[in-house]
């Protein structure tokens, strides 16, 4: 199709002009174009601001969804629930309570573990967390049906939009609003609390309430795209990061800058994952592919403080 | 205002640092907090703060019990100037600073320009007005203890607790320090704060609280709490208290005369 039909379709659409018959054109203009760069930029917006949230809360540029566990948290629940074939949104349901239970977990370890530099606890905590989460997905994967369920693991947890359905987006959007809605409220006090829990009470936060609304906005945000479209990794690590290195680390204005650049950046990583070979890419290796080298890249310029 | 410490018990469960502690900051008075390394002299600080949980006695504002206050009454009220510290995102000075509007702010609010103009204020105030734009993880930490306290200054809150506000600095921003502590308490600012130094308190304490073994040994006008026997029995040392023609007294520890 070219950019003419498809602008023309569209037009015709907003004009509340329905054609008379259904065209090829408009199938895949509507049920799998579009939702698919819709998804690409909730996922990557959705991803980028949980991460920017972690970040703050954490106090360490270097958490992410992926490090803290929640990805490979959400990613056990979501496997569960297509192990036991349920509906999206009750994927997203066991994705979220796993999620959290798995920050949960993590923060659990990093918090009984005393007398060590908390940032490296807080990321190994995370590693190792994450890592029991993938050896319960294996062992969910041994056990799944090979024919039916067992690819769409598999090809799930490697990340992609390749599947994504209109009706996906309808139960996702709510959801990942509900998660971003405090997020964007709150955005402001982050800053406080990244000052650190003493800190942000002295100057008259509540600070542990304001951190379990902010974990819990942050997981269900993470949840409800990783549901749809599996573990798409260093996306919440990255992003954040660039978005501070342009506006600076004001949540106020880091907010809307990470959901952006999330949004841009994974509908262009998804691009070309369609089209950078004949057989689609998905999207989990591409950008794993461009954020562990910057990731390095990061670590090794982070004695010269964070950007 | 008045911040009130009765009997007061600090340290953590199962672990006491002090107890039956009686202490009281009003307005235009500069409490100064002596003691040695371990004498719990943050403990205390972060007890009167409300940050950790009185272990006997308790804490009040104006006859207000601190614990039956929200964080944000406390914090409009009394404001908290940490040890310098390097933060872990580079904000600016002035973003630093607005984060001392939080009490005055609702939950969902962001600062507006009535926040920046504070903010602004206590910098110009701080004399450090042309920080506002610096990153404060790059600039001294002189000018960062200087942003703390203007960030208590933001606060708008009566009384100002300083833990360690001279430490780690050199000895003219030390002076600096010293010098807006006393024209704080000139405007009305009720301040306690703790030091390593007791030429501190001579310079601008109107009371001495001496802590020691967990407890406050002696509590009073500077010149009549520094007696050299007490000095002595806190801090192990011989020192020598002089009044100098110029009005000032000094300490100098007692280390044997010395052939120039």
């Amino acid at each position: 199709m070219s950019l003419a039909d498809a602008l023309r379709a569209v037009w015709n659409r907003l004009s509340g002009e329905i054609p008379p018959a259904e065209t090829t054109l408009d199938t895949v203009l509507f049920f799998v174009r579009l939702p698919r760069v819709a998804a690409a930029m909730l996922v990557g917006g959705a991803l980028a601001a949980a991460g920017a949230a972690y970040q703050g809360l954490f106090r360490n540029p270097l958490v992410s969804p992926d490090i803290l566990g929640v990805s490979a948290g959400a990613g056990l629940g979501a496997v569960l629930g297509i192990f036991l074939s349920l509906p999206v949104l009750g994927i997203q349901l066991l994705a979220f309570v796993i999620g959290l239970g798995t920050v949960g977990l993590v923060l659990l370890v990093a918090a009984s573990v005393r007398g060590r530099e908390p940032v490296l606890v807080l990321v190994l905590a995370g590693v190792v967390v994450g890592a029991l989460a993938g050896s319960v997905i294996s062992l969910l994967k041994v056990l799944a049906d090979p024919y039916d369920q067992l690819p769409a693991i598999t090809f799930w947890l490697l990340g992609s939009l390749a599947a994504i359905k209109l009706e996906d987006l309808t139960t996702t959007v709510p959801v990942a609003a509900l998660g971003l809605v405090p997020l964007a409220l709150l955005r402001w006090r982050i800053n406080v609390l990244s000052l650190g829990d003493e800190e942000a009470r002295a100057l008259g936060i509540n600070a542990a309430r304001l951190r379990m609304v902010v974990i819990a906005a942050a997981t269900l945000m993470t949840a409800s795209v990783v549901a749809i479209a599996g573990i798409i990794g260093w996306v919440g690590l990255i992003m954040p990061h660039m978005a501070r290195m342009l506006v600076g680390p004001n949540f106020d204005r880091l907010l809307p800058a990470a959901i952006m650049l999330g949004a841009g950046y994974l509908l262009l990583v998804d691009t070309l994952a369609r089209t950078i070979a004949a057989v689609e890419t998905p999207i989990g290796i591409l950008t794993a592919f461009v954020g562990a080298p910057v990731f390095l890249w990061l670590l090794a310029r982070s004695r010269h403080g964070w950007a | 205002m008045r911040l009130e410490a009765k009997r007061l018990g600090f340290g953590y469960p199962g672990k006491p640092v002090g107890r039956d502690v009686d202490l009281a900051i009003g307005a235009g008075e500069v409490v100064c907090l002596l003691g040695p390394n371990g004498s719990g002299k943050t403990t205390l600080f972060k007890t009167l703060l409300g940050l950790l949980p009185a272990q006997g006695g308790e804490v009040s504002i104006d006859g207000r019990r601190l614990a039956d206050l929200a964080r944000a009454e406390v914090a409009r009220r009394v404001a908290y100037v940490p040890q310098a510290h390097a933060a872990h995102f580079p904000y600016t000075v002035l973003d630093m600073v607005v984060m001392g509007r939080t009490a005055h702010l609702g939950p969902f609010a962001r600062p507006g320009p009535r926040d920046h103009g504070a903010a602004m204020a206590a910098l110009e105030t701080l004399g450090i007005a042309d920080l506002a734009g610096a990153d404060y993880t790059r600039i001294s930490g002189g000018q960062r203890q200087l942003g703390l306290i203007a960030r208590a200054l933001a606060q708008a809150a009566p009384l100002i607790v300083m833990d360690e506000p001279t430490a780690s600095l050199d000895f003219g921003n030390q002076a600096l320090v010293l010098r807006e502590v006393r024209a704080l308490a000139t405007q009305g600012y009720g301040i306690v704060l703790s030091t390593h130094d007791p030429d501190h308190a001579f310079a601008c304490g109107t009371e001495v609280a001496l802590l020691h073994d967990g407890g406050l040994v002696a509590h009073g006008p500077p010149a009549a709490v520094l007696t050299p026997a007490r000095l002595a029995a806190v801090y192990g040392v011989p020192v020598f208290v002089e009044r100098l023609a110029s009005g000032h007294t000094v300490c100098a520890p007692d280390l044997g005369a010395r052939a120039v």
